[in-house]
């Protein structure tokens, strides 16, 4: 049952992700942490920050991943599958039958009325982020922590894998009074939240 | 030899391609129109225009496509496999020692540290869609779109699936 879940659940993200990797991110928020529960939105934080510091396609990472977590080795095969096969053979059969359809009016009218779509689920899961930065470190380091890596993105340009593995690297050897102090500070907020 | 070749051709872009498919592209076409010869610059924009007209991620699609038109159906499996599995292997083995440790503080801080990386990474690529689309449409549209999807998803709670369908109709009728 599970195996035709994951594989309903990437079908979808596949069928759906209009405009490459990135826009499928929303879309297997949904089904992963929404409509299955397969995880908690704090898990789908930790694969996507990995996938997002490691090369090679987003879309797929995800599938791989999350079905290998929720079925095993098929599992995996099964999501990798379900989120590129549909895909692929529709784009052989539609350059070799009718390859003059990509150039029709209607098709990109189509694809450009889905762009807007994505943005606001896009939009809606960065809400969600900030909210889980503020339940977790406080409203003021998560203000700072997020004008920290917005400006090292957006005007340093420095590449977001570089960015991630500095941040994992100073919270895993990073242990001062601050940790304690920080500690004590969010373990009620934590409590509360896994009760 | 043409799927090793194959094989090549779509492994170094899976492996080098930084921050999802469409960072993958040019060094794909860099592979298959420069090194390997299949198909011209202009053969290659042609099918990258139809790959994402199409659903789905964009990387695996002119791997499977590009691996079929060289090596039939075989050679759109082995394409495809290697854009997929070498990074897939690396991100399993890390997250699985990641989840073993899962209830360490270090792990749990790691969490807490990089959850605003993420939401500024979702929040410039929410931008970069807004752009395109205010380039592409117009920002009438553009506030007509986002307002009429955020309410149907978030207000009414309608699965996306449902709100695509609708905007592909929508685009094809009134945005062609």
């Amino acid at each position: 049952m599970n195996q035709l879940h994951l594989f309903l659940a990437f079908f979808r993200v596949g069928m759906l992700g209009y405009g490459g990797g990135p826009s499928a991110i929303p879309l297997v928020h949904k089904e992963v942490v929404e409509k299955y529960k397969w995880m908690s939105n704090q898990e789908f934080a930790d694969i996507l920050a990995l996938a997002n510091a490691l090369p090679g396609p987003i879309a797929t990472k995800l599938a791989g991943y999350i079905g290998y977590r929720v079925g095993g080795v098929i599992g995996m095969f099964n999501a990798v599958l379900a989120t590129t096969v549909p895909t692929i053979i529709l784009m052989i059969l539609l350059l070799t039958v009718l390859s003059s359809v990509k150039e029709e009016p209607w098709v990109l009218g189509m694809t450009k009325a889905v762009v807007p779509v994505v943005a606001v689920m896009l939009g809606v899961l960065t809400w969600e982020f900030v909210k889980q930065s503020r339940a977790s470190l406080g409203l003021f380091p998560a203000f700072a922590f997020l004008v920290g890596c917005f400006i090292v993105l957006q005007f340093l340009h420095i590449h977001p894998a570089i960015l991630i593995a500095l941040l994992l690297f100073s919270a895993l050897v990073g242990k001062s009074k601050k940790e304690k102090t920080a500690g004590k500070a969010d373990s009620p907020g934590e409590r509360r939240k896994h009760s | 030899m043409i799927y090793w070749q194959i094989f090549l051709a779509f492994f170094l872009p899976g492996i080098l391609g930084y921050g999802g498919g469409p960072s993958s592209i040019p060094l794909i076409e860099n592979e298959v129109v420069d090194r390997y010869g299949w198909l011209s610059v202009h053969e290659f924009s042609e099918v990258l225009a139809l790959g994402n007209a199409l659903p789905g991620p964009i990387a695996t699609k002119l791997a499977g496509y590009i691996g079929y038109q060289q090596g039939g159906v075989l050679g759109a499996f082995i394409g495809v496999f290697a854009s997929v599995a070498p990074s897939l292997l690396i991100m399993i083995a890390l997250l699985q020692l990641l989840y073993k440790f899962k209830d360490s503080p270090k792990v749990k801080r790691m969490t807490n540290y990089i959850r605003p990386a993420i939401a500024v990474l979702l929040g410039m690529m929410t931008a970069d869609f807004f752009m395109t689309s205010y380039r592409d449409v117009g920002i009438w549209q553009t506030l007509f779109l986002l307002a009429a999807s955020f309410l149907l998803m978030e207000k009414w709670k309608i699965h996306p699936a449902y709100v695509i369908t609708l905007s592909l109709v929508y685009g094809a009728l009134f945005l062609s």
